[in-house]
Formats: C-alpha cells, structure tokens, sequence
C-alpha cells in the first residue's frame, strides 16, 4: 500500500488487512500502553491545513506509538499564511525527508493531487479532504463495527448500519458508504431533503427522510455533527427542529436491537444531533472510537511504511 | 523440485517422541514447571508450544499457561521486504512478570527470530529467566544464542532448506529437508 486516498479504492482483502493488523498491534503492544520498534528512522508529517483536534493528535499518537519521528504542520501560523502553495510546502516536506504525508485540506481531491503530483516521493494519508473522503474515519468505525458486533473477526456481512445527519457535506458518510458495502454491510442514510445528496440513491444504500423507520432493526446508528457552520445556511429551519425529526435520544435508540450500538465521529453537538443521554448511554462506543482510531492509524502508517519502499 | 531432492528426516513419531523428551527436560530443568510459561512463536512455534502445554499437563496434572508471541516487528531484516502481516501476539492472564517464560519455535538456524523474540517480550515486562525450546537446531547461527531444549539436532548445509509440517497447518506430522536449487 503505497498511499491511502480514498476508501473506495480499498478492496475486500485490503480493509480486512489494515482491520488485522490493527487488532494484533493491539496485543502486540501489551493492550496498547507499549511503544514499538517498526517504523525507527521513519519520518511523518501531519500536514493540517483546517484545525483538527482529534484526527492529528490520534495519528500522532499512531505514529510514536511505532517509534516514527513525526513533525506536525499547522497551516496557521505558518508560511502558508504568508501565501506559500500546497506544493511549494510539498517540496519542502520532500527536502526534509519526509517518509509519509498525513494531509488534512479543505479541497476536496487535495490529497489526491498530492499523491499523484510528482512533488514528493514519500506516501500520502488523506486525513480528510473537503466533502470527499476520510478514510482512516471510516476504518476505525469498520473496526469499532466488528469489534462490538462481530467479535472481532472477519467482515461486517450482514449488518445494517444507519447513518444520520449532514451527509451531503460529510466525508465521513461517503467513506463510510464505500467501506461499509465492501465489507457487507447494509447501509441507511437519513437526513433533511436538503442534506441528502443527489443521486444518493444510485449509491447503492437505502436513503431515507425517516429518522424513526430507519432505525428500526438496525445494528448500529452513527450519528454526524451537524456543523455550525451549515446552522444558519438555510438547509433546516431551526435546530430545534432538526433535533426534534433527527436528533437520537433514547426512545430512538430503543427501535434498533437490543445489542445495537451508537457511534459518533465527534465532536459531538450534545443536544442537538444526540442527547447526553445516548451519548454517555451504555450502548454508546464513542470513547471506544477514539482509541480504536490510534490502532487503526498504527495499521496503516505500518503497512505503508513498515516495510521496503515501494 | 523432484522428489528425489526432498527426504524426510524425521517423521510423525519422530516429532511425538521428541516433544515427550522435551516436556520432561524442561520440567526437571525448572523444578517441577511450576513457574513455567510456554511462548510460541508463529506460526509453526504456536502448534508446538500448545502441545508441549498439553504434554507437560499431563504429566503434572495441572495446566500450565501458553501463549503466542509475534516477533515481526522487531526483526533487523523488516525493511528487507514489504510490510508483513502481524501474527497473534496473546499474552495469557498470568502475564510474563517474574515467570520462567519458555519460547518456542520450531527451527533454529540465524537466532535472528530469538534475538527479535527477546525484544518483543520485553514489551510485556520482566521475566525471571527467558530459555528457549526448539524441535530442530540446524546450525549456521549468526548471533550469540543457544538453545536450552533441542528436539533434535540436525546438521544441514545453508543451501538446504529445513521445512517443520505439522498437522495443525500442513494435514501431516514431518520434518523435511530439500536441497535449495
């Protein structure tokens, strides 16, 4: 695996390799306390240009956790804010030797270009690219899926998983769908007319306006934050009300299985897209996402640089 | 390869008769094997550990606690090729901390998988003494490592290889040597 780009790109065996090697480096590292020697002399660079939180201190931690070196690049505050290009910072990255790129940009196919661009000779990490894609996201969810719902083995072939909220501007959503399907599992997606992309039907999932119908039988819910950013853009009148036809509480929760389980990439909107309840509920798994994300992201960076070079 | 190249040096009795000697040595080197864990190294070192576990219980009466333990990450030859998948690493409950952990593999030839296996348990803590049980020492040893339990000793050239098949992995019980062209 030389770059990680999209995860409609995976196939059935690759998904299956990075979730196995994600569950061994968990033993691997005594229930993931330990630090391990693979990646040694290996450089990585978290390459952010929006702000991230969870997303770059988790593939941080993935990436010491494998004894890598790692530089963190915030656009802000660097010369990016003086106006230098993605690929003159490219460049630079490359004369410093840089192993791998975890790039986080806000146009969507940034990543892509950079793989592809001929700048740099290292491997590139989409860590979300505008509305399109976030795989290493859509991974952990895979992970966190079998791990509470397959015991932590094989493929998620028969789950139904519904999704719920802004999937028109979501990458989360469209890597989650691709991966998902390749890996078996039934999709729903629910949100307001206006947040259900066109042509979302065609994706090969259920799409639906009904919060309450697409719960009922399905085995996980993931929930999307609704970004502050669309509240006022005129997509749902008040958030009041999209918390009132979309938001899960727990007599939602109840409609889905009994073991079913409630997911959230965060940061969460507690009130509005999920009560606190569900949130802190027992069939909540958002912690258990977030240190699945650091296994997850120890898998890839592992695959793509654990060995040879390519 | 023609049939001719590959002969079988030790069979399915063979293997069963040294696996019994090696549970009686390592319980009478550790005193009764009380202290005793069994780590297997994948893939093969696995099926050989269990066994082993089985035939020292029943000797003794009691389980005695086995594992599995993946070195590939600490290999010196890891960017020699592309990444590799990991093995199970399963650490038993009682842990490794001040017990006689007993590795074991299934040939012994560089000690560069012993050196990489001394690392990776070091991850898990502190034994009171790590030894090392092999059903085959072929020789041509690059570092300082012996083993503490050999099944059997076999002199090979480095143009050969040694091949274990065990029942668990390969349908047959047998050691075979073939003649690397």
């Amino acid at each position: 695996m030389k770059h990680l780009l999209s995860t409609s790109e995976l196939t059935r065996d690759d998904a299956l390799l990075i979730l196995d090697t994600a569950t061994q480096l968990v033993t691997a590292t005594g229930q993931g306390v330990g630090k391990l020697p693979p990646l040694r002399g290996r450089t990585v660079v978290n390459l952010f240009y929006e702000d991230s939180t969870r997303t770059r201190i988790s593939f941080e931690a993935a990436a010491k956790r494998l004894s890598a070196d790692v530089i963190n690049f915030a656009a802000k505050g660097s010369s990016v804010s003086k106006g230098e290009s993605l690929k003159d910072t490219a460049l630079t990255l490359e004369a410093m030797g840089a192993d791998a790129i975890v790039l986080r940009h806000h146009a969507s196919g940034a990543a892509n270009t950079l793989a592809h661009s001929g700048w740099i000779s290292g491997s590139v990490v989409n860590a979300g690219d505008g509305t399109h894609e976030h795989p290493t996201q859509a991974l952990l969810d895979a992970y966190t899926l079998r791990q509470n719902l397959r015991g932590g083995e094989g493929d998620l072939a028969g789950l139904t998983v519904t999704i719920v909220g802004d999937i028109l501007h979501s990458r989360v959503a469209r890597s989650n769908v691709h991966l998902l399907k390749t890996l078996g599992a039934n999709v729903r997606l629910v949100a307001p007319p206006t947040l259900l992309p066109i042509g979302a039907d065609t994706w090969g999932v259920e799409t639906s306006y009904n919060l309450d119908e697409a719960l009922e039988g399905a085995d996980a819910v993931m929930m999307l934050r609704i970004q502050q950013e669309r509240m006022n853009a005129a997509y749902f009148p008040t958030i009041h009300e999209y918390s009132a036809r979309y938001g899960l509480n727990q007599a939602r929760v109840a409609r889905m299985k009994p073991n079913a389980i409630v997911m959230h990439p965060g940061p969460m909107n507690r009130g509005v897209e999920i009560t606190a309840e569900v949130a802190d509920g027992p069939q909540s798994v958002i912690v258990q996402q977030v240190a699945n994300g650091v296994s997850v992201r120890m898998a890839v960076l592992y695959l793509m640089l654990g060995g040879s070079e390519a | 390869m023609t049939p001719t190249q590959a002969r079988v040096v030790l069979d399915s009795a063979d293997i069963s008769r040294a696996l019994t000697r090696l549970a009686h040595e390592i319980l009478e080197r550790t005193h009764g094997g009380e202290a005793v864990t069994l780590m297997g190294i994948p893939t093969r070192g696995v099926a050989l550990a269990n066994r082993l576990a089985e035939r020292i219980s029943e000797i003794q009466g009691a389980p005695i606690p086995v594992g599995s333990l993946d070195v590939t990450m600490f290999r010196d030859d890891l960017r020699m090729k592309p990444a590799r998948a990991l093995l199970p690493t399963q650490i038993p409950d009682s842990g490794i901390e001040g017990r006689i952990v007993v590795l074991v593999d299934d040939v012994l030839y560089s000690g560069r998988t012993i050196r990489a296996a001394l690392d990776a348990l070091s991850e898990h803590g502190r034994p009171q003494a790590v030894q090392l049980a092999v059903l085959v020492d072929r020789g041509h040893r690059e570092l300082p490592i012996r083993a503490d339990y050999v099944g059997k000793n076999l002199p090979t050239s480095k143009s050969e290889s040694v091949q274990v098949q065990l029942v668990e992995h390969d349908d047959v019980d047998q050691i075979v040597i073939r003649q690397e062209s």
